[in-house]
């Protein structure tokens, strides 16, 4: 029992073919803008690589961009015999690699479905990242001289006022490293000394943070020291402590940025996503259906088209048993000759000599 | 003697109108392209509408604005006639238009030149605007309960963060003010009391800056205060320090950025282009009105810039303009003429009345 049978006359195939050339052609488009998302993406990711931990999460842009260009060579390849399957004599020419190509598209859709929803898992991945690269990031601020490390100082200040937060997950993060590198501290001072010497590892701590944490809608002149203090400013309140600094983590702030933009992505890769599979059914209908045509030997008669010939159970188990049998062929099971006894030979052999005896 | 003289055969009137058909979608194009410079500089203009006094300047995107729709306008207008060019019926209709098409681009170009020249012309006074604007904004940094002034820390702040400058000429121009405002100042303490004894109007000056103005690319943390002492920070040298603010006036930021969008190479491509297609939409007219005017169509023709040279073409202008003036003037002489004329038509119908009864 065919799946999804469908009757086409000949006009109905000759629509069907000119129709699914120009979806062919639609569907380059589509996989030209899923490269442009892919490249936009990494573009995206790499702007800020350096306060995330590792790079793996680059693995969903690439997937989108060679996705894209194979969506670009396989629609332009299927818009070619789209236009020759309108007519029998050239379809003949196509015949052999229809099926691979059918099987190709759909392995294909389905990396287009992968890419789509890999874009919508990567949070928890994209978290971990942020939080150590962000760590990191921090502890070598004030290593604005040892080679490797220079830039990091300008670009968390960067990260900082461009996506309005203050630290990892708060702004007391900064209470906890020393952001200020030692050769700017006057270590004959008493006060530096004795900071210094309040913890374990010997590093200058302060209740401050760097000007990058302050906010522009603060009514007063910016606040970075002595914040856990607020008697030691004049009308220090409630109101202005909250206003005062970016009261966001820079991992949220990022979190919020990159989940937004691969939500948009990967709602615009499920679209395509099912683009292709319309089209991918349209091929095979007009596959099967120009098949049918050429069995019946007559090019203006009905035909029909299906998706799968038989049922799905007996598709699916036909095909596990060719992939079965592609591994069982060096063996030789089957052969009746192998493990007969060797009497029921001997005796006959004597028999026949006797005979030839007689006669002669 | 006609000017510039050249000969066209119907395959190179074909060609000549063919090119000029591209050439005037391309001017098309470069119209839009135009319009929309002058879109985004009115957009940017009005952006920082805050920290300029005047809207003098304005007057170059609006200009710009006017300047890409007209010639979208006239060069669909252009192509259109191109089109019909090659057809003899279409064409006549076109021919009264191309002396005010001529007009028009004439008039297209010398707006662009005017545009240029204005962008340069105005430098002066977008710097005028603006120093008087941005010194009121930092002026009123402090007032942020002031209704009417409460924006101004805010605006001051981004434009400094996002121009990379600081004050008006220069970072000192924050010595010269009290950005700090009275409410969030301890007048209990010696050292904010001795600040503003310490000059006449009663103001606490600082050597300070906001925070706005710390440069991210200083490898040493932002230093904001007691600037212009050396001995209050370790390891620093106030007259060798470089990288720790801002190095530029955002007057200086501000004006750097609107001359770069006015200075743009539009208008100048655009003008060129539309001398190069009235010179070539003259050549198409004059060949195919020769074409029209032959026995047989498909043959030569001669296509020229001006009818006769310069000196006649002149001539006949000034002789033409006259007449125009002399029109509304009644000419005695002529009108004794004209009133002979009248009576000998009255006789001479007489006469045949005569002869027919």
């Amino acid at each position: 029992m065919a799946v999804g049978k469908i009757t086409f006359t000949k006009t109905e195939r000759e629509k069907l073919a000119e129709v699914l050339w120009l979806l062919n052609w639609i569907s380059v488009v589509t996989g030209a803008i899923l490269f442009g998302l892919g490249l936009f993406l990494k573009i995206e990711i790499q702007k800020w690589q350096e306060v995330m931990s590792e790079q793996g999460i680059l693995y969903v842009p690439h997937m989108l961009i060679t996705t894209g260009l194979a969506a670009c060579g396989i629609n332009y390849l299927g818009s070619k015999i789209c236009l020759d399957c309108a007519d029998t004599n050239k379809f003949l020419r196509w015949k052999l690699v229809m099926m691979p190509y059918i099987v190709c598209t759909f392995f294909f859709t389905a990396c287009v479905l992968a890419g789509a929803l890999m874009c919508y898992s990567i949070r928890s991945q994209l978290e971990e990242a942020l939080y150590l690269g962000l760590r990191n990031t921090m502890r070598f601020y004030k290593d604005t001289d040892t080679p490797g490390r220079c830039y990091l100082k300008k670009t968390l200040d960067l990260l900082q006022i461009q996506f309005q937060c203050c630290g990892n997950t708060d702004y007391r993060d900064w209470f906890q490293i020393q952001w200020i590198s030692s050769r700017y501290l006057d270590m004959t001072n008493s006060a530096v000394v004795d900071r210094v010497r309040s913890n374990v590892e010997g590093k200058y701590l302060m209740d401050s943070v760097p000007f990058s944490c302050c906010s522009t809608l603060s009514s007063r002149p910016c606040i970075q020291h002595n914040l856990s203090n607020p008697g030691a400013h004049a009308h220090y309140d409630e109101q202005s402590q909250q206003l005062n600094l970016w009261r966001r983590g820079c991992q949220q702030a990022l979190l919020d940025h990159y989940t937004g933009t691969m939500q948009s992505i990967g709602l615009t890769v499920l679209l395509i996503w099912l683009f292709e599979l319309l089209v991918l059914t349209g091929v095979r209908y007009l596959q099967t259906a120009m098949e049918n045509v050429i069995r019946l030997g007559d090019p203006d008669s009905e035909s029909e088209g299906w998706i799968l010939e038989n049922s799905l159970a007996e598709t699916a188990c036909y095909n596990f048993s060719i992939i079965k049998s592609l591994g069982k062929c060096y063996q030789v099971d089957d052969d009746p000759n192998i493990n007969v006894p060797t009497a029921a030979a001997d005796q006959e052999a004597p028999s026949a000599q006797v005979q030839v005896n007689v006669t002669s | 003697m006609a000017l510039l003289k050249m000969k066209f055969s119907q395959q190179r009137r074909v060609r000549l109108a063919q090119g000029l058909w591209l050439l005037s979608w391309l001017a098309v194009m470069c119209g839009a392209f135009i319009f929309c410079l002058g879109v985004y500089l009115k957009i940017e203009l009005l952006r920082r509408d805050e920290v300029m006094e005047n809207t003098e300047i304005h007057v170059v995107p609006n200009l710009l604005m006017m300047v890409g729709l007209a010639s979208i306008g006239a060069n669909w207008v252009a192509s259109r006639v191109c089109q019909d060019s090659l057809d003899a019926s279409r064409f006549p209709r076109w021919k009264v238009l191309l002396l005010g098409w001529y007009a028009v681009a004439l008039l297209l170009c010398c707006l662009l030149l005017a545009v240029v020249v204005l962008s340069y012309a105005l430098q002066g006074r977008l710097e005028e605007s603006l120093k008087v604007g941005l010194r009121n904004g930092i002026r009123f940094y402090k007032d942020t309960d002031v209704p009417g002034r409460c924006f101004q820390k805010e605006t001051i702040d981004r434009l400094q963060m996002e121009f990379r400058c600081c004050g008006n000429n220069n970072f000192k121009d924050w010595f010269e003010v009290q950005w700090v405002s009275n409410r969030y100042l301890d007048f209990t303490s010696q050292e904010v009391k001795d600040r503003m004894r310490s000059n006449v109007d009663g103001r606490y000056l600082l050597d300070g800056v906001p925070f706005s103005c710390c440069n991210p690319a200083s490898p040493r943390p932002c230093l904001q205060n007691q600037l212009t002492d050396s001995r209050a920070h370790y390891n620093y040298e106030y007259q060798s320090e470089e990288l720790n603010l801002y190095s530029r006036g955002c007057r200086q930021a501000l004006t750097d950025y609107y001359m770069g969008l006015m200075n743009s190479t539009g208008p100048g491509v655009l003008s060129v282009i539309l001398i190069q297609m009235a010179v070539v939409m003259r050549y198409l007219q004059t060949a195919v009105e020769g074409a029209m005017a032959l026995e047989s169509p498909e043959g030569e023709s001669e296509g020229y810039i001006l009818e006769k040279d310069v000196k006649a073409t002149y001539a006949d202008v000034k002789a033409k303009a006259l007449d125009l003036l002399k029109f509304a003037q009644v000419d005695p002489a002529s009108e004794a003429a004209g009133a002979e004329e009248g009576e000998k038509a009255d006789e001479a119908t007489e006469k045949a009345a005569t002869t027919a009864a």
